[in-house]
This record gives structure tokens, sequence and C-alpha cells, in this order.
């Protein structure tokens, strides 16, 4: 029988006015993967950073195999055999793989010398344990992001790890390399470990969870096993109301005339590629991480230079050197990176909402902020974007909230094509279903949409064509009732006949 | 007009949330103006309390009207500095910058050659060097803390050179006489053009797509790219403005004293970045106002006159001026933590 390995009850935190949490509890068990399910914004990250130590919570009591600890700092919750692994990876580049798994706990010699024999070979045996495909002594920058993932699992497990977070670790692998997670998961669970995992997809949490805990708005909804569990059930304890159409039915197809054309373009990353999006279309590109889906859509934005092909538009070639060219001629880029490449944090929401279009709102290079203002307020209406007013910074708004932002600016353009680069990522459920929405509100206003998403469900439920991307060259395309998971993923990742 | 709140006029940069009180929050608004007051009291007690006869001349209109004067060539630096840190960048070239406008301006105004040109000539230069630090930075893609300690040491070289070694002086300087020893409505030339400086550049800053764009490359460069914001223009812009300022503050010195040499200037871009740090603008770009520099560069200001009245050795000086750099920049932090984007 599993035993318990941790509860938290009674937990609350605030942040000045804010109730982040409230009463919450948690069981984790032992031998047991659970999920812990909530839109952005629910508390999950929150209670997770009070756990390991980040934060110190108001009330409530943490219980560890039955008795009362205090975590005081993100060390006192690793000596007790709490690990988290964050969404965003912290592996030293330059050092070797043992190095960074055992750092700042190196093993000595004589003299403080650190025993270089002793961290390699205790290294290799974590990493075997977790079928890795690489030597301890491999320098950590030549790992991909599956690869330093394991890295720092590596490092939870010689620290003893009893209960193991992980947050939304599937975020940035490809599904083969989440299989592989998926694989080290079950066999830490085996090996007794409580993991507690962090995620908005659903078929992942179907897959791997034995129980789903969800919160929502900071308190605890509720828990369930997975065999009493539905999508529809978690989603609506996660959402407060029944949502009883996830993806939208289709547009019907804007029997438009070819927006734009794309020939032969291609660059040292990107074997020369040829597609077209109708007026009214939804273009989706699949394929998988790393397949050259962002970068075909960074040639067509002119983020980066090519090396072969032209581009038309509404028939007529037009020259894209750089993103301004695009934005000049009505193209847009939502790029996959909303905080890296999307978003000015300490900007305010009128400044990222309308950065696009500031000069049409300026007389001699001298801002009319009323106008600006007043476009923003129009922008949050129709996102329904939760924000404090037009002149609070986006840094401290949610994933959903500011992935709407970043689309109004991009809507402020009057785009004639609009790229979307995983436009759902890390965005909770609420806002997916918003952001389904305007897709196919702007196609249906004769926008060309290109939506580029490593969500299967998403790519199927939303696009109308589907172009699959493969080692840096188009594999093929699907349509209409040829468009399944099956078929993407046999395109994605077998060699062509 | 339209639904513009009008407590707010700082629009599109405005930050903190009126909501609840607290010292930090308070604190995230006002910046660095209590640490002004309480060093500008303090230095008044303390005058006081080691005068001879019980009174003292610190808080008179006289030397308020000083600290401003003294203040004013640091304030024009730090404004121009402030613009490139803004942007993520540093100029370490600005003092080089003022010795070689200083001396080009001083030789233009001696008899023989263009003294009616010489003001011109001050502005003209330095905007030239600005460009080419811009340039340096903007198209070759430069680490600015490089092109800029290149140019630190080539211009002082080059003002050196141009002056021949010695000082260019001449007291017969009609054209620009005002500047460094007139008053307008009993107060410095110098003090109006500083603040004429600093207006000015909260305008640019505040008010126009321009800084709003100096705002975007600071806070996230690859965003602003990707926002087709000409990332490049910005960057030549800000460092040219900030050698244009550096040639009138050029031209004030030069004015103030009669003359100029390949010295002069020596260790203010160290003052100038001091003011734009203890303004509260990161040095990691993207956030900061002019208002903050202004109130940095008073900090600076009221120490130096505050301690030379009080007779402090200038190498205790140096020390103190140090300290609060380092104390202030510590307040910082932990303002940022109350206000912060956690």
């Amino acid at each position: 029988m599993s035993s318990i390995a941790l509860e938290m009850m009674g937990i609350g935190k605030r942040f000045g006015a804010n109730k982040a949490l409230d009463q919450v509890r948690l069981t984790a068990y032992r031998h047991e993967v659970l999920a812990l399910m909530g839109e952005n914004g629910a508390g999950k990250s929150t209670l997770m950073k009070i756990l390991s130590g980040v934060y110190q919570p108001d009330e409530g009591e943490i219980r560890l195999d039955g008795k009362p600890v205090r975590i005081a700092s993100p060390a006192d919750a690793r000596a007790a055999g709490i690990n988290l692994i964050y969404q965003e990876l912290a592996v030293a580049p330059n050092l070797t793989v043992a190095e960074n798994i055992f750092m700042g706990a190196e093993p000595r010699a004589r003299f403080g010398r650190i025993d270089h024999e002793a961290m390699n070979r205790r290294a290799e045996e974590v990493l075997a344990r977790l079928g890795a495909r690489f030597s301890a002594t491999t320098p950590a920058h030549r790992l991909g992001i599956a690869d330093q993932q394991q890295v720092e699992i590596a490092r939870a497990l010689i620290h003893d790890s009893r209960v193991l977070i992980l947050d939304e670790p599937t975020a940035a692998l490809s599904d083969r390399e989440s299989e592989r997670l998926f694989e080290v998961i079950h066999q830490l669970r085996d090996d007794g470990i409580a993991l507690i995992y962090i995620s908005h997809r659903m078929e992942e949490v179907n897959r791997l969870a034995d129980r789903i805990a969800v919160l929502r708005d900071g308190c605890y909804v509720g828990s369930m096993t997975r065999a009493e569990s539905t999508p529809q059930k978690v989603v609506q304890m996660m959402v407060g109301r029944p949502l009883n159409d996830f993806y939208q039915h289709k547009s019907e197809v804007g029997a438009g005339p070819v927006r734009l054309e794309v020939q032969d373009l291609g660059s040292h990353r990107v074997r020369p590629a040829s597609l077209k999006v109708r007026a009214g279309e939804v273009l989706g590109l699949a394929g998988l991480v790393g397949a050259g889906r962002t970068e075909l859509a960074r040639l067509i934005f002119g983020a980066d230079a090519r090396t072969s092909g032209r581009i038309l538009l509404d028939g007529r070639e037009v020259a894209i050197r750089e993103p301004l060219d695009a934005i000049r001629l009505g193209i847009g880029y939502l790029p996959e990176d909303r905080k890296g490449q999307g978003l000015f944090l300490q900007l305010s929401a009128t400044a990222n909402t309308t950065m696009n279009v500031l000069g049409r709102h300026a007389r001699a290079g001298v801002l009319d902020h009323p106008a600006l203002k007043k476009l923003t307020q129009q922008a949050i209406d129709r996102l329904a974007v939760k924000v404090s007013g037009t002149e609070g910074i986006v840094g401290g708004l949610s994933g959903g909230n500011q992935q709407k932002l970043l689309l109004a600016r991009w809507l402020a353009i009057k785009p004639k094509v609009l790229i979307l680069d995983e436009p759902t990522r890390g965005v909770d459920i609420g806002a997916k279903v918003e952001i389904y929405r305007i897709v196919h509100e702007l196609a249906a206003q004769g926008v060309a949409v290109i939506c580029i998403s490593s969500e299967l469900p998403e790519v199927i439920g939303l696009c109308h064509r589907v172009l699959v991307m493969r080692e840096g060259s188009l594999a093929g395309e699907l349509a209409g009732e040829a468009v399944t998971q099956e078929a993407i993923m046999t395109l994605a990742t077998h060699e062509a006949a | 007009m339209t639904t513009s709140s009008p407590n707010s006029p700082a629009g599109l940069l405005a930050a903190p949330k009126p909501a609840g009180f607290s010292l930090g929050r308070l604190y995230s608004k006002v910046g660095m103006l209590p640490v002004l007051v309480v060093l500008y009291a303090a230095f008044y007690l303390l005058t006081l309390h080691f005068s001879e006869d019980g009174s003292t001349n610190f808080i008179t209109l006289d030397n308020s009207l000083n600290i401003l004067r003294q203040t004013s060539i640091n304030l024009v630096l730090a404004s121009g500095m402030t613009f490139v840190i803004l942007t993520a960048g540093i100029d370490l070239s600005v003092g080089s910058m003022l010795a070689v406008a200083a001396v080009l301006g001083m030789l233009t105004s001696l008899p023989g050659h263009a003294p009616l040109l010489a003001l011109p000539a001050f502005i003209v230069a330095g905007l030239a060097m600005g460009v080419l630090n811009g340039s340096m930075v903007a198209m070759l893609g430069i680490n600015p803390f490089v092109v800029t300690l290149g140019t630190m040491t080539a211009l002082r070289g080059a003002a050196y050179l141009f002056a021949d070694g010695t000082t260019v002086l001449n007291s017969d300087i009609p054209s620009f006489e005002w500047i460094g020893n007139g008053n307008l409505f009993a107060i410095p030339w110098l003090v109006w053009l500083a603040a004429a400086v600093v207006v000015a550049s909260w305008f640019v800053l505040k008010r126009t797509v321009l800084g709003l764009h100096i705002y975007a490359v600071g806070g996230n460069p690859q965003a602003a790219r990707l926002t087709g914001i000409k990332v490049n223009r910005v960057l030549l812009f800000v460092y040219s403005i900030s050698g244009l300022f550096a040639g009138l503050a050029g031209a004030m010195s030069a004015s103030r004293l009669y003359g100029a040499n390949g010295n002069w200037g020596t260790g203010y871009e160290l003052d100038a970045i001091a003011a734009v740090v203890l303004g509260g603008t990161s040095l990691m770009g993207g956030v900061g106002s002019i208002w903050g520099t202004v109130v940095g560069a008073l900090i600076i200001g009221v120490m130096n006159n505050g301690l030379t009245i009080l007779g402090v050795s200038s190498f205790w000086q140096y020390v103190a001026k140090g300290a609060v750099i380092v104390l202030a920049v510590m307040l910082d932090k932990w303002r940022q933590k109350q206000s912060g984007l956690n």
C-alpha cells in the first residue's frame, strides 16, 4: 500500500492585498504521481514555491512522513528531500554533466580538492538509473533541452529526493523526448518517490497521473483518482463552469483568394519550402520541436536572412528584408517565446499593445496618449484581458493575459497575414478558448492565419489544412479528414519513402 | 479628449498601482528624493553644529544657487547618459568628449579664427563624436563598454593634441561668455541650460515615439526588433545625444573658466553614471526616468558642496561619495523587491 509522503494543510499566502492561496491542502503519496492542475494564476506555482522554500506561507502546516517541518529556504527543502524542477532549466553550460549534478555538493578528496573520480562514478550511476544517453563527462552545452532536464532530475536524485516536483516539464520537449521523460517518471514512482506533476496538457495528465488535484483562484477545489476523472470533469473543476465545446467548430474554409504565397524560401537552417495560404484560411504548421517551423516563420517575417526564394502577397512579389517591412505589408508574427521575444515586461499594457502602431497615433513624433489608451482599452475589452488598468506594467500578469495583450499588439496592425507561433503555450484553458475564438474571428474576417503548434489536438481542432515539417523541410500536407494525430506524427517522424 | 487619467502625466510608462499604503510602495513612487531631502537636512544641521557663530550659509539662496550651478554640468552629461543607459548601454567617453569639444570651441574663439562660430563648434564637435560612438555600437555591433572605453582614451589624447599640451585661454569670448557667467532672472544661465536639457530629455523620453522605442530597446531588444523598431537607429540616436550634451557641457565649462585644456572633464563620466544609477535607472536598461537622474545629480552636488563647506578633505569626500552610491543602489534593490514583478 502507498503511504503518505507529504501533507500540506491550511496553507495561506498573501501578496500585498492579493490573496494568492487560501486554506489550501494537498496530500502526496509514495509510489504515486499526483497531477496538480489549475488555470494560470490559480496558485499552483505559489504553492510549489512554498513547498520548495522560496516563499514562506502566512499560515498552515507542512508534514513530511507525518512530522511537521519548517521549510525556511530552498536549502531546507533540499535537506528534507523536496526538489523542484523548474520550467526554465538552470544548467551551467561550461561545466560537465557530473559537475552540474553535484554542483554545491561535490565529493571532496584531500586538501579540499574535488574528487572527480568519485563524482563521475556516482554521476554515471544516477544517469544509468535514468536511462540517459550521455556520459557524466559530457559538457552540458552539448545537451539538448530534454537531456538537460535529465541532468536536473539527476541532481534531485543524488540529494535523496523523496518528493519531486516537475513544473510543466514537457513544455519544451518533443513528443519523443516526452515519452522518455514519462518512462523516467514511472521508474521514479516505482522507486517510491512521491511525484507532483504540474501540466496544462490534459492528455499527459491522463496518461501519467495516478491522482489529480485541482486548484482554482487560490483555493483547493478537490482531487480524484484517474479512474474517476474525465477531461470534461477536470476542466469544469478548473474553470468553475462547464465548457461544452473545447475546440469550437472550425469556421468554414474561406474560399478566398491566395493571400500569401511562398516560393522556395530557404536559409541555412530551412530547406527551400513553398506554401500558399488563402484569405480566411487557418494553415497549421506541425512537426517536432526543432523541425524548422519557427525558422520558416521567421524567414517569412523577415526576422532572419534568407538564402533563396520569394514571397508574394496578394499575387505581387514583396521585398521583406526585416520585420518592419513585413509589418508595413500587414504581416504579423506572434513569437513562441512570449517573455523573451514578445513582451516589454517593465512597460505598461498600453505600451505593449500599441508598440506597432505608435506612428499612426503620433503627430510629428509626439504621442497621442489618449488615443493610445483608448485603443488599449478597446483591445482589453475585446479580448477579455484581466488587467488593473491600461497603465499597469505587464510583468505581473498571468501568462494568458500577457498572451492576449501580445495578440492585441498584432491585431492593432489589422493584419492580412498573421503567423502564430505556439499561441497557447503556458496559457490556461480559459485563455486558450478565448484565443481560439479570436483566431476563428480573424479567419472569418479574411485574415490568412498560419498557426505553429506542438499540441496536436490544437492543430487538428483549429486548422483547415496542415503542413508537416521534418528536419528543416516540408514533409507533407494534410487536409480535411486526413488530418489525424497519427498522420501528422508519421510525417513528422518517419523518413520519406 | 477621451479617457486619459489626469493624474498620470507619465502616461505609458507609469508603473505602480495606488492600492494600500506601505513604505515600499511610497518609495517606489518618489524614488531617491527622500535621500536627497535627508542629506540636505543633515548637511544643514552639521554645518550649523560645526559653525563658530551658530549660523550657517549652507541653506542660503546664494549657496543653493551654488549647488545648482555646480551640479549643472554633471546634470547635462547625466541626461545624455540616461538615454544611453536606458538602452542598456554605457558611455564612458563623455568626459573626453567634453574636453575635445571645449578645446575645439576655445580654439575657434581665438582672434583670427572664427569667434562667432565658437558656440556651434562646441555643439557640432560633441555631436560628431557621439555619432562616431553610436555608429560603432549600432552598425558594427561592438559592445558599448568597449567602444566608449576606446573613444574615452583616444579622445582624451586628441584633446591634448588639439590643445598642444597647454591650456587654450581666451578672456574675450563675447559670443558665449553669458553661458558660464551670466544670469537670467538672477539665476545662472548654467542652471537654465541644465533645466532646458532635462525638460527636453523628459519630453523626448515620455512623450514621443522615439522615447518609447528607447525604453523598448533597453527592455527587450529582441522583442523590439520583432516589433519593427529600428534598433540601430535608436542606438545611434542615444549615443549621438550623449555626445551633443557633452559638447554643450564643454561649452558650459569652457565659458565658465575662459579656457580649456586636454585635462578638462577627467572622471566626469563616473559622476554622470553615478547620478543616473542613483536616480534609479537600471543598468540593465528599460527602466528609469530623467527625474531620477535630476535627483541623483543633486545628491552628488549637495554632498560635494556640503562636505566642502564642512572642510572635509577631498580624500574623504571620495570615500563618502562612493559609500553613498553603493548604499543608494542597495536601497534601490530593496525598492524593486517591494514594487516587484514577483
